[in-house]
């Protein structure tokens, strides 16, 4: 497969570093001469001193024939334009950002971008596994971001306690379907009991996980919000 | 009239200090407050340091209630980051991107963004300074083809205080390239 990496710091070396050890081909883009030489000397002719956000250079790669492109530098206005370049002027079939702000995310997802990459994000929801009770952990997305598999864990004072699962009224798009109870895993049936300690395996279209959060859980605490 | 300016260089802070003599309401942002000093002495707009791509920035900007914006930093592509923002975010009417790429220029006016592209200004000048014919359309802003986001309709009056704003863009018609 014929691959256009964007960015040659870290992200974007060590990416170049696998992707040929598996036998693909690169192109690896970095605009900066210095750094270039650098992964010259390490990885050979892949690189190219090139600015991958320019349309000229991005043709010069060979774009029209890559089957993706991934935009991996620091810098997410940069990521951005190289996804839209590659996505409308070269109809590149799949685009990859690293996003670098959280809140950019939507965006790029409304802006076509195909995979979106966030550090952020991922360190984030690690330190959110923390984070013992009244949050909403997210597991995992589904759908290229449009769902997520998402962990409630029931609090003593959570609207859901004592409740059975037919009670609750979930926001459409959402499903419930496994309660860890005692470390032990079991599908949700509808006349089964919600009880403190359970932790809620759902499926929750993005938009809806306010009002999940709100009927498993509650109002969310002031310290936990990532809001600024 | 709100109009949201990022980017306090001369053609930003310029055009900030004309719309505020001509009464209007003027934020402008820049991530280094050193080029505010480009500002008219008693400019009576806002200068807010910020990034203008960093959407926090634009909320405290008053981009929920705007209807003029332009993207004039230094950077094609944090212009092309926040004009994108402004308009699919805050669903602002009226965005423009400086672009100075003219590959770049060309590619976003498809995208829906109206742009303005100062290389092809340059050349058009110099070309018909030389009594040569000048490039065609580069000495205006490109009108891009609409986007589908429906615009509300006051949006579309032209501004209401003072005179040198440019006109509305033209009515949407279908927008084309990608989404």
């Amino acid at each position: 497969m014929f691959v256009i990496v964007v960015g040659g710091g870290r992200i974007g070396f060590y990416l170049t570093k696998e992707l040929l050890a598996e036998g693909h081909e690169i192109v690896l883009m970095e605009k900066d001469r210095r750094s270039a030489e650098r992964i010259r000397d390490e990885l050979g002719a892949v690189v190219v001193n090139r600015d991958g956000c320019e349309g000229t250079h991005l043709a010069e790669a060979g774009a029209n024939r890559a089957a993706i492109v991934a935009a991996v530098t620091g810098d997410d206005a940069d990521n951005l334009v190289v996804c839209q370049m590659a996505k409308h002027h070269f109809d590149v079939p799949r685009t990859i950002a690293r996003v670098n702000n959280p809140r950019n995310e939507p965006l790029f997802r409304e802006l076509g971008v195909d995979e979106i990459i966030s550090p952020t994000r991922m360190v984030l929801a690690a330190i959110e596994q923390d984070i013992p009770v009244h949050e909403l952990l997210h597991l995992a997305n589904l759908e290229g971001g449009e769902l997520e598999l998402l962990e409630a864990q029931i609090a003593d004072d959570s609207p859901a306690l004592g409740r059975r699962p037919r009670d609750i009224a979930l926001p459409e798009g959402c499903t419930l379907f496994v309660v860890i109870r005692d470390d032990k895993a079991q599908a949700i049936r509808p006349e089964m009991i919600f009880a403190e300690g359970d932790k809620v395996i759902a499926i929750s279209r993005t938009e809806c996980e306010n009002e999940l959060r709100m009927q498993l859980i509650g109002e969310l605490p002031e310290i936990a919000s990532i809001e600024a | 009239m709100r109009v949201i300016i990022v980017g306090s260089g001369r053609v930003g802070a310029g055009m900030a200090s004309q719309l505020a003599e001509e009464g209007h309401e003027v934020v402008i942002l820049d991530t280094r407050t050193e080029s505010f000093r480009r500002l008219a002495p008693g400019f009576s707009g806002q200068a807010l340091r910020g990034d203008g791509t960093d959407t926090s920035v634009l909320e405290r900007a008053g981009a929920r209630e705007c209807e003029w914006f332009f993207a004039l930093t230094n950077g094609d592509n944090r212009n092309i980051l926040a004009a994108q923002l402004a308009r699919e975010a805050f669903g602002i009417p009226h965005v423009l991107c400086k672009i100075n790429d003219p590959v770049r220029s060309k590619a976003y006016a498809t995208l829906g963004i109206d742009t303005i592209n100062r290389t092809e200004m340059m050349m058009d000048s110099i070309s018909r300074y030389m009594g040569k014919p000048g490039i065609p359309g580069a000495g205006d802003v490109t009108v891009a083809v609409k986007p589908a986001r429906p615009m509300p309709a006051e949006a579309e009056a032209p501004m209401a205080a003072g005179e040198p704003m440019p006109a509305a863009p033209p009515s949407p018609a279908e927008r084309i390239g990608g989404r």
